[in-house]
């Protein structure tokens, strides 16, 4: 075997790091237009879905304009904020601050049956990584229309149900609001809900810490818009 | 001088063919069987997964084996794993560029091709010890096995699970659902993956009895 003076391991190992480092890079930038564009694509495609939208990669960009009519964002005390593109917002950042500062995006939908939709976006925590999506509610600000959930690496067969529609179709119908007209959001409850109670829907087996997930991000990404669902119904 | 070997020669040839048969890298080397388990409920992925592992496996063979004077032997193995790296990096960036459904499905798995031991094994035991061409041939033949299992056990999870095929409902299209055919679920989850990779083993070991250890 042959072998190798010190300074030519590390004279090696450099060069190899930096032209490696070169490729991967320059790799990422070439193509990262491209990827930002599938990504709101994907958006989209999700936004859509909201509201019982199928859509597929190519047309979702038509859909879309057909659809979404209008898309604005509020603050926490529901007044529209200005010079922000709600699809712009980056729902990643926005959880991290304190309600007062948050930047909320409310894109509304206006359907074939002139019924107007308006789609929150959510972000949280599932038990391995991020789950988000959007939350379609019906123009009483009350009653959810649809939602669309997504997650990055939630458990195959238990907590990535939460994207299925028989777990989705649970929310459809159920009310924010409680019947005093107080924000309770859903709750998510393991066991049996209560079939009179319209703010709560059936968990999924052995997804506990998923749909606990799913429940607070329900609970901290709807809360901020309360003032703003109040301002609208009255 | 010695004569140039011709590039298909009969031992070339034997480097692309071997490892489709009696030196397949699932069913006789078992090797790579945690992603045959987890992509291959449908088609399409496991099509995308096996083409992603040819193009990381040949070209990650062609460089190591042009580098195997360079490489230092006491740092190989590092060399060798940043090499597969950039390369399933670079395809990664690929997919989510240009087939962004798929490489949404196949999510961390690409991301594992590096993890996937028929790479690292082929780049240790054959590219630094050969020249690139034949480095090459290895390269694909071996993710060509790998590819064809992979195939083969997506297309008996995908039919028998789903009933379709590449998402299109054969079963409903034959009207085998009218006659009180019900898919099984079964097929759909991992665990079937490892049984069909099972029944191929006892297939071909059946056919090739050369290859049944004691």
């Amino acid at each position: 075997m042959k072998s190798f003076s010190n300074i030519y391991i590390f004279v090696f190992s450099t060069v190899m790091v930096i032209l490696v480092a070169a490729i991967l890079s320059s790799a990422a930038m070439l193509l990262q237009p491209l990827q930002q564009k599938n990504f709101e694509i994907e958006q989209k495609r999700n936004i859509l879905a909201s509201i019982t939208i199928e859509s597929t990669a190519t047309d979702a960009e038509s859909l879309y304009n057909k659809y979404i009519t209008e898309s604005f964002v509020v603050d926490s005390k529901g007044k529209i904020k200005e010079g922000v593109d709600a699809f712009d917002v980056n729902m990643t950042d926005e959880v991290r601050k304190p309600d007062e500062e948050k930047s909320l995006p409310v894109f509304v939908g206006l359907l074939d049956d002139e019924k107007k939709e308006y789609v929150i976006p959510v972000r949280g925590a599932g038990l391995w990584g991020p789950i988000y999506g959007y939350v379609a509610l019906n123009d009483d600000f009350n009653t959810i229309f649809g939602t669309n959930f997504g997650h990055d690496g939630e458990t195959p067969g238990l907590g990535s149900e939460i994207t299925t529609s028989w777990f989705q179709d649970r929310f459809k119908g159920r009310k924010i609001f409680s019947d005093d007209g107080v924000f309770t959001s859903i709750d998510i409850v393991k066991g049996k809900s209560d079939p009179s109670s319209l703010n709560q829907v059936d968990g999924i087996t052995g997804s506990t810490l998923t749909t606990n997930g799913l429940d607070n991000m329900l609970k901290d990404c709807l809360k901020p818009y309360e003032a703003y669902f109040k301002n609208q119904m009255n | 001088m010695k004569d140039r070997e011709p590039l298909f020669s009969s031992k070339n040839m034997k480097l692309l063919t071997n490892p489709l048969n009696e030196d397949n890298p699932i069913t006789v080397q078992v090797l790579g069987i945690c992603s045959a388990l987890a992509i291959t409920a449908k088609l399409e992925p496991a099509i995308v997964m096996s083409f992603s592992v040819l193009a990381v496996l040949s070209v990650s063979n062609v460089v190591i084996s042009m580098l195997r004077n360079l490489i230092p032997p006491r740092i190989r193995i590092i060399v060798q794993l940043t090499v597969i790296a950039a390369m399933v990096i670079l395809v990664d960036q690929f997919l989510k560029a240009y087939a962004y459904d798929v490489s949404k499905q196949l999510s961390v798995f690409v991301g594992l091709i590096i993890t996937n031991c028929i790479i690292m094994g082929r780049l240790e035991a054959f590219a630094m010890t050969n020249k690139p061409w034949p480095a090459f041939l290895d390269g694909v033949g071996n993710a060509a096995g790998y590819g064809v299992i992979l195939v083969l056990v997506a297309f008996f999870r995908e039919l028998f699970g789903s009933g379709e095929l590449f998402g299109f409902p054969i079963f409903e299209k034959i009207g085998l659902y009218n006659i009180g055919y019900e898919n099984n679920g079964m097929m759909i989850l991992p665990p079937m993956a490892l049984m069909v990779v099972g029944i191929i083993i006892w297939v071909q070991r059946s056919r090739k009895r050369e290859l049944i250890e004691d």
